[in-house]
């Protein structure tokens, strides 16, 4: 779960996390026997459709100040650790 | 020896032609200084908040009208994985509610390959690998520029009707004219508007059931696409004749060396943990939106080039494919130059030859062929046909005309391309005759075949000013003499 | 310990009125609130930063827009404090988290905005508990905020700096958000008002998501006047919001004095278990209430029960996709690593808090192959039955009653190594933000030791002007020693 949530957690916090989600799943464990046959979901708790905007430019943020806030940057660029994996 | 079925599934991103991203304000636009059209929220900033761009919405629409599916009610989810050029580390799109489902496209040759569907996304910002030649595993580190990321994309996902490269390609390649000719899309493979993903299997011809697929990635331009199903192919039936299986896999096409290689095997696959985006409200294809949708949508490729074709006459010998048509109306339609041609006709210009001078020379510059005159064109080619005007000198009074405009018979006159006075003319056939005493007495003998070369001689003396008809003429007038 | 009453800052209106009129600067009444803070910073810790610059720049430009003879909004010089998760542009906002810390966003939160143009003048940014996931501001990365009725115990949470900013009088108002009791919790703890609005009612947009689908910005006040007030300045449609209704900001000022006299109240019996201090309140409001001539029966609705594992379903799974974005590539912390996804893991792993790796875990569980449905599908479900729920029991009555809380403001560190424990003070509060609904606390009593008790007024959607009149009568009969602004 860690690895998929992409959380490096020493030892130490790995056990004591699972003691505690092994608890809350447990506590949670009503909804998971409830008995839904014909019941819909709800996502959203109001029934609204297209919400839409028109497609008109707005001004875009100062590059500068947007990577001024940037752990690193370079030739106007983020930079990041070199990827080791492509993009699924 | 067991003979195998190739069974490909093709999935195409196409990026939609709004002003702006699907989400937000930002400029959708290829080639920009990076990292210049962001803002809170293509760039994933905590509290901004998507909101759906409604050109999006109907360009999408028109694509799923064009490719014959079934508008429907739709949602957008969050597909979660972490990755560098995903501002908020998931991607809004529609998973399981699609806009668009079931349709289908036809090709030229007539055969039909289903759309599963056709749904909304968006894009992800692009990577630039320093170091390592710019691959990404050897690369030292990279560099991110968010412009792409939010630009609108509809993913048109096929069935796995698709039975060869070559129709893999054909596929791909009417898809892209229909997007161009909806206007949804510019359909830019080199710029990435367009990309491919192929899911390539093989199985034993009388097999009903599908072998295990890999889907290949980084298919760049129609040829790389029809090279890595071939490749693909006979790697696979190598694979299963050695007597090893196919695993499902992602692989890269290496252009480089021609191959595919794996990129990521079915074990680690991704769990996107799909949920509904509760940022956004459902999409439902009411009347206003489609009604937007449709709005200035002509004819599809298909019914363009069956228009084009019948100028030429039933039955064509011209016609190169099933469909009836001949590349010439392919590449006209394609280029949008088929009105071009249709006004030409209608003033008068003959049909095979207006085709032609489409297809070939205004071709060359489709963006002005567009805003050409189809009465001047008509002109021109009217010129042509009279023999007022030679090919070559044709093809040169085109150029001037789609360059500034303008009359095309005082085009011709400016350029000195008045007709050839008969008497210059005959001067130049007599002396290719002298000059040429053995290929004279050939064609004099009956040999047809050296009419082309007497012909050429006269051209390349005339610099291509001679008209051809009349030249012919003069040889078999002296022939018979 | 015991609190004193604090000295009245008058209400919101009254002090927009000295300002528009020139009676009073705008400065002048920012420097009474930078002076409580001075002398009360120090022992509560309501802030993560205290923006004096920007607040007297702000100050000055109300003052200048009254001598200009233009108006300068019903909120004219009005201090406010602004929960650390509403983006404020060009100042910090860090969600009490160490892996924003030192981030300044390049936009205001459509509130902020709001009240800027009501003339309200932002004095900082309140405490909470990090990303608002908790119930104790005890999740913060800067250290506790401390409750002013007593600074042994917690204010509640995760709102606890605006609510202990609005408590101890240092504000007349404060901004926080819910998601499953955020703003009612800790109102309820510190003996103010809290409310809650309709989802959609008020502009999601410069809100750092913790729950999108359940997250909403209300006020903190120390009187329901006030918090209506604010209510109407900051609510209404936001186009940036695609989940913002498309509709005017409720009125409800002008039928807040309408009385009780023939509406028809349910007091949720679920809720009140026997020996609580927390439920004898309820059935003494209930009382009042009835004396007011409204119509009071008890109402059980056991689905509600439902709502606190649903949430804990759903709120995580929504967080830990909301919070993927804190990866050190973009803006925030990065702790480095040989490749990008060890960057990515090592930020997150030192960057997060425990309560937020718990959560992002747990909703990172829920939504995984094979467990969706179990868990995340059956949440949204049981979702429904909580709505189908109220829909019945609105049927019958105006507005619903419960405790805010199970019980009064606790000692630190009593429930902090117990989650469960911790999730149990929403109990009451969670069921109405599944729905959506609006819902609103109001300081009733005081239990034997002087602690604070919140009354929990729930209403359906956009019932939010029935339900502040029932708040208003309730705080009519409430003892004025129930409720702050206090001096610890
Ligand atoms: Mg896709
Ligand atoms: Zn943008």
């Amino acid at each position: 779960m860690a690895r998929l949530a992409r959380l490096a957690l020493d030892d130490d916090e790995v056990g004591r996390y699972a003691v505690q989600l092994s608890a809350i799943l447990e506590h949670v464990d009503a909804v998971r026997r409830l008995d839904t046959a014909d019941v819909p979901p709800t996502a959203h708790p109001f029934p609204v459709e297209n919400v839409l905007r028109s497609d008109i430019e707005r001004p875009s943020l100062d590059r500068d100040s947007v990577l001024s806030q940037a752990p690193v940057a370079e030739s106007g660029r983020f930079r990041v650790p070199r990827i080791m994996g492509e993009a699924p | 020896m067991t003979e195998y079925e190739t069974v490909v599934g093709l999935e195409v991103h196409c990026e939609l032609s709004t002003t702006t991203k699907l989400f937000c304000g930002c400029r959708n636009a290829f080639g920009d200084e990076p990292n210049t059209n962001i803002c809170p929220v293509c760039l994933g900033l905590p509290g901004s908040l998507p909101v759906i761009n409604r050109r999006a919405v109907e360009l999408a629409l028109r694509i799923g009208a064009a490719l014959n599916c079934t508008a429907r009610r739709s949602i957008f989810h969050r597909k979660n994985y972490f990755y560098p050029d995903m501002p908020k580390d998931y991607q809004i799109s529609q998973y399981d509610e699609p806009i668009n489902v079931d349709g289908w496209l036809e090709l030229p040759d007539g055969s039909r390959v289903g759309i599963e569907r056709a749904h909304m996304e968006e894009d992800t910002g692009k990577t630039t690998h320093v170091g390592g030649g710019g691959r990404i595993h050897e690369a030292s580190y990279s560099l991110v520029d968010y412009n792409r990321a939010g630009v609108p994309l509809v993913e048109i996902v096929s069935r796995p009707d698709v039975r060869s490269a070559a129709q893999a390609r054909a596929y791909v390649d009417e898809l892209r004219s229909i997007l161009v000719a909806t206007g949804a899309s510019d359909g830019r493979m080199e710029e990435g508007s367009l990309r491919v993903d192929a899911n390539i299997s093989v199985r034993p011809v009388v097999s009903a059931e599908f072998g295990t697929r890999c889907e290949v990635k980084n298919l760049n331009s129609l040829r790389s696409l029809e090279r890595a199903v071939e490749y693909e192919v006979e790697r696979q039936i190598a694979l299963i004749e050695s007597g090893g299986s196919v695993s499902q896999e992602t692989r890269h096409w290496d252009e480089g060396d021609s191959s595919t290689h794996s990129m990521r095997s079915k074990e680690e696959a991704n769990d996107y943990r799909y949920f509904p985006e509760p940022d956004l409200t459902p999409l439902v294809p009411d009347a206003a939106l489609l009604a937007a949708a449709g709005e200035g949508v002509g004819a599809m490729p298909a019914e363009r080039r069956h228009r084009l074709s019948s100028l030429l006459g039933a039955g064509s010998d011209l016609a190169t494919r099933t469909d009836g048509s001949t590349d010439q109306v392919v590449t006209v339609v394609d280029l949008g130059l088929d009105e071009l041609v249709h006004g030409a006709v209608a003033a008068g210009a003959d049909p095979r030859l207006a085709l032609a001078r489409a297809a070939n020379e205004a071709a060359a510059n489709p963006d002005a062929a567009r805003l050409l005159d189809p009465v001047a064109f008509a002109g021109l080619v009217k010129m042509e046909s009279s023999g007022r005007l030679s090919a070559t000198q044709s093809k040169e009074v085109l150029a001037e005309l789609m360059a500034n405009g303008g009359d095309p018979a005082q085009i011709a006159g400016r350029l000195g391309y008045e007709q050839m006075d008969t008497a210059s003319l005959d001067a130049i056939v007599d002396g290719v005759i002298v000059a040429n005493p053995l290929e004279w007495k050939r064609y004099r003998e009956g040999d047809d075949k050296v009419a082309q070369f007497l012909l050429g001689q006269v051209m390349k003396s005339s610099k291509g000013r001679a008209n051809g008809k009349l030249v012919a003429q003069a040889f078999a007038s002296r022939r018979e003499a | 310990m015991t609190a004193t009453p604090a000295p009245e800052l008058g209400s919101l209106a009254a002090i927009a009125a000295c300002v528009r009129t020139g009676e009073r600067s705008a400065r002048a009444v920012l420097a009474t609130s930078l002076e409580r803070v001075r002398e009360l910073e120090g022992d509560l810790h309501c802030f993560n930063e205290v923006t004096i610059e920007a607040a007297e720049a702000d100050a000055d430009a109300v003052d200048r827009i009254v001598r200009s003879g233009l108006d300068p909004g019903p909120l004219a010089g009005v201090p406010v404090a602004l929960k650390d998760n509403l983006c404020t542009v060009g100042i910090p906002t860090t969600c009490s988290s160490k892996i924003l810390a030192g981030w300044l966003p390049p936009y205001d939160a459509t509130v902020v905005s709001r009240l800027r143009d009501a003339g309200a003048v932002a004095i900082g940014k309140t405490n909470l508990d990090e990303f608002a996931m908790g119930s104790s501001t005890e999740n913060s990365a800067f250290g506790p905020t401390r409750n002013p009725w007593d600074l042994g115990r917690v204010p509640g949470g995760s709102s606890g700096g605006s609510a202990a900013a609005v408590a101890s009088g240092i504000v007349p108002l404060a901004l926080g958000s819910d998601t499953g009791g955020s703003i009612r919790q800790p109102a309820a703890l510190c003996g103010i008002v809290g409310v809650k609005p309709t989802y959609g009612v008020v502009s999601r947009y410069g809100l750092i998501a913790f729950a999108s689908s359940l997250d909403q910005i209300g006020p903190f006040a120390t009187t329901v006047a006030d918090a209506a007030l604010a209510l109407e300045v900051i609510a209404g449609h936001d186009p940036m919001d695609s989940t913002s209704l498309d509709r005017p900001a409720p009125s409800l000022l002008a039928t807040l004095h309408d009385g009780v006299s023939g509406l028809r109240i349910g007091v949720v019996a679920d809720f009140l278990s026997e020996e609580s201090e927390c439920g004898d309140a309820v059935v003494s409001a209930a009382e009042a209430l009835a004396a007011a001539g409204a119509k009071v029966d008890e109402v059980r609705i056991p689905e509600l029960l439902l709502g606190l594992p649903a949430y804990y379903v759903i709120a995580p799974a929504e967080a830990s996709s909301n919070l993927s974005r804190y990866d050190g590539v973009r803006y925030g912390l990065r702790v480095d690593g040989p490749d990008a996804e060890t960057m990515n893991a090592r930020t997150r792993g030192e960057g997060f808090g425990p309560e937020v790796k718990r959560r992002i875990m747990m909703g990172t569980y829920a939504l995984s192959a094979g467990y969706y449905d179990a868990y995340y599908g059956q949440a949204q479900k049981a979702r429904t039955l909580v709505i189908r729920a109220f829909e019945a029991a609105y049927q019958d009555f105006d507005v619903l009653l419960t405790p805010t809380t199970p019980s009064v403001a606790f000692p630190f560190g009593s429930k902090v190594d117990d989650p469960i424990e911790m999730y149990m003070c929403d109990l009451c509060s969670i069921p109405s933000s599944l729905a959506g609904h609006p819902a609103a606390s109001v300081p009733f009593a005081l239990n034997p030791e002087g602690l604070p008790i919140g009354v929990q007024v729930l209403a359906p959607a956009l019932g939010e002007a029935v339900m502040m009149r029932v708040a208003a009568s309730l705080e009519a009969s409430a003892p004025r020693s129930a409720r702050g602004p206090v001096t610890p």
